[in-house]
């Protein structure tokens, strides 16, 4: 049996985006010129949510889009099972936004790094911000989150489930004991 | 579901699922054709050399943009300028290949089988780009693609397949990759290019044009392709024109939205009028993008499947 352990729950994970979104704004001094692009899958649901939270504090809609980083993955041709490729949506102009990159789960840093690979393709942002549910250590690259819904220190043995409603019907965080 | 295969070579040895596959990741690839930098590195790295031993624009062209946007190297070998003159045998063609490296072989051919056999011999990845009345996958694949884009579906679809069937592996990869998605497919030529047994394959088979554009969602239309015409078996192309061309009085009695669909090059006035070619129902140059992204999800998809059975074997 896997043990799981709940780390945050429904409201735990609403009050972190909201914190989130908060930062956002706060560090960005305000949402003009913001776009959030989210990591496929759970990073476009996240950002997304982020979105709405800015609407409702500023009241202005926020440009969001969807990354897929699996072309440029830098473990593409090693033995880790058959990525599925699936759809990058960026339907506006990145030159000169100030783009917050949305992530589930900070770990080693390589999708962070594959996804900078990513977006240098699209165009030239004025700045590119992180921003993570989860940043649970092991960094294998010199990259850092600039916005953390919540640090937990794991082992290299355990695995964080990041679940949302929209891709897993209910919003929580477990820590998973790998068997 | 996982891809397997280091090769394509048909899609009569395919499951729907995998055909499946093949169209949504090219759906994904699709995408990076619209962008300013149309170029991604998934196959940095990788060597994809297509062999052509009959000529090709397109299909070639096609392949080699597809492998470039996938940042791979491309070397083109055209048959008739190279060692296959002085006497060397495919096989050893391609292990020449092999032997430089390369690690996909687009391969086109006048005998049917000639991909299987290569793909046999070989550790590389082999892709059939056609091969004699056998097979054209790629091609299939791409008109599928754009007629599920069309009409968002392929089940229950009506698909008809006008012309020279009888030379056809464009109709023959069409056909099985069409009824394993669940479509009805007729066959529709004079009967002399309707070669016997074709029902086979699960198409039906008819002469009568008008009734069967009557009932098709899509109508593929083959090049009438003099160039095989070894003993004048052929009709008379004017004649051709008059009883199997399409043309646009014949499409008006045909469903308002019927798709019109060629592999191309088109002989404008002899299978189609200029007027269908061009027309709103035509999509013919679509047929030739979307060709590109279908061709990157094959490259990808032989490619790391055979990156992961050479890892294991390791």
């Amino acid at each position: 049996m896997k043990e799981k352990v709940k780390i945050l729950d429904q409201e735990g994970v609403s009050r972190a985006i909201t914190r989130i979104a908060h930062e956002i704004i706060e560090k960005n001094k305000g949402s003009a010129g913001l776009c959030l692009i989210g990591i496929r899958n759970r990073g476009v649901y996240i950002a997304r949510r982020i979105a709405a939270c800015i609407k409702q504090i500023e009241k202005t809609d926020v440009l969001t889009g969807a990354l897929d980083i699996t072309l440029y993955r830098d473990d593409l041709t090693l033995a880790t099972g058959q990525p599925l490729v699936r759809k990058t949506e960026i339907d506006f102009n990145i030159n000169d936004k100030a783009l917050v990159l949305v992530d589930d789960v900070l770990y080693t840093g390589r999708t962070i790094r594959a996804a900078l690979d990513a977006l240098t393709d699209f165009g030239r942002p004025k700045s590119i911000q992180l921003a993570v549910l989860v940043d649970r250590g092991h960094r294998e690259l010199p990259i850092r989150a600039d916005f953390v819904g919540k640090n937990i220190p794991t082992s290299r043995k355990e695995s964080v489930e990041v679940r949302l409603k929209e891709s897993d019907g209910e919003d929580e965080i477990l820590i998973v004991e790998k068997e | 579901m996982l891809w397997t295969r280091k090769d394509l070579l048909g899609l009569e040895y395919l499951s729907a699922e995998e055909i499946g596959l093949i169209l949504d990741t090219a759906e994904s690839f699709k995408e990076v054709s619209s962008r300013e930098i149309k170029k991604v590195p998934a196959l940095r790295g990788k060597t994809a050399v297509n062999l052509f031993y009959e000529p090709s624009t397109r299909t070639r062209i096609s392949f080699e943009v597809a492998a470039k946007r996938l940042s791979a190297d491309v070397i083109n070998i055209a048959a008739e300028a190279s060692s296959v003159r002085k006497g060397e045998t495919l096989i050893d063609t391609g292990k020449n290949i092999q032997a430089l490296k390369a690690d996909i072989i687009v391969v086109r051919h006048n005998c049917s089988g000639a991909a299987n056999m290569l793909a046999r011999s070989l550790d590389v990845s082999v892709v059939n780009a056609g091969d004699g009345w056998h097979e054209h996958p790629t091609q299939a694949l791409l008109d599928i693609f754009t007629l599920k884009e069309k009409l968002g579906k392929i089940k229950g679809l009506n698909v008809a397949i006008v012309g020279d069937i009888a030379h056809s592996r464009v109709a023959r990869s069409n056909v099985w990759g069409l009824t394993k998605l669940g479509a009805k497919v007729t066959l529709c030529a004079p009967e002399m290019l309707l070669p016997p047994g074709i029902e086979m394959t699960g198409a039906g088979t008819s002469s009568d044009l008008e009734e069967v554009l009557k009932n098709a969602d899509a109508v593929n239309v083959l090049r009438m392709q003099f160039e095989r015409d070894e003993n004048t078996a052929f009709p008379e192309q004017l004649d051709y024109f008059k009883k199997f061309g399409i043309t646009e009085e014949r499409l008006a009695r045909a469903k308002d939205n019927i798709v019109v669909m060629h592999p191309g090059p088109i002989n404008r006035g002899i299978e189609m009028s200029s007027g269908v070619a061009d027309g709103k129902n035509s999509v013919i140059l679509e047929q030739v993008t979307n060709g590109i992204a279908v061709r990157m999800a094959v490259l990808f998809l032989v490619s790391q499947a055979r990156d992961a059975s050479r890892s294991s074997d390791a």
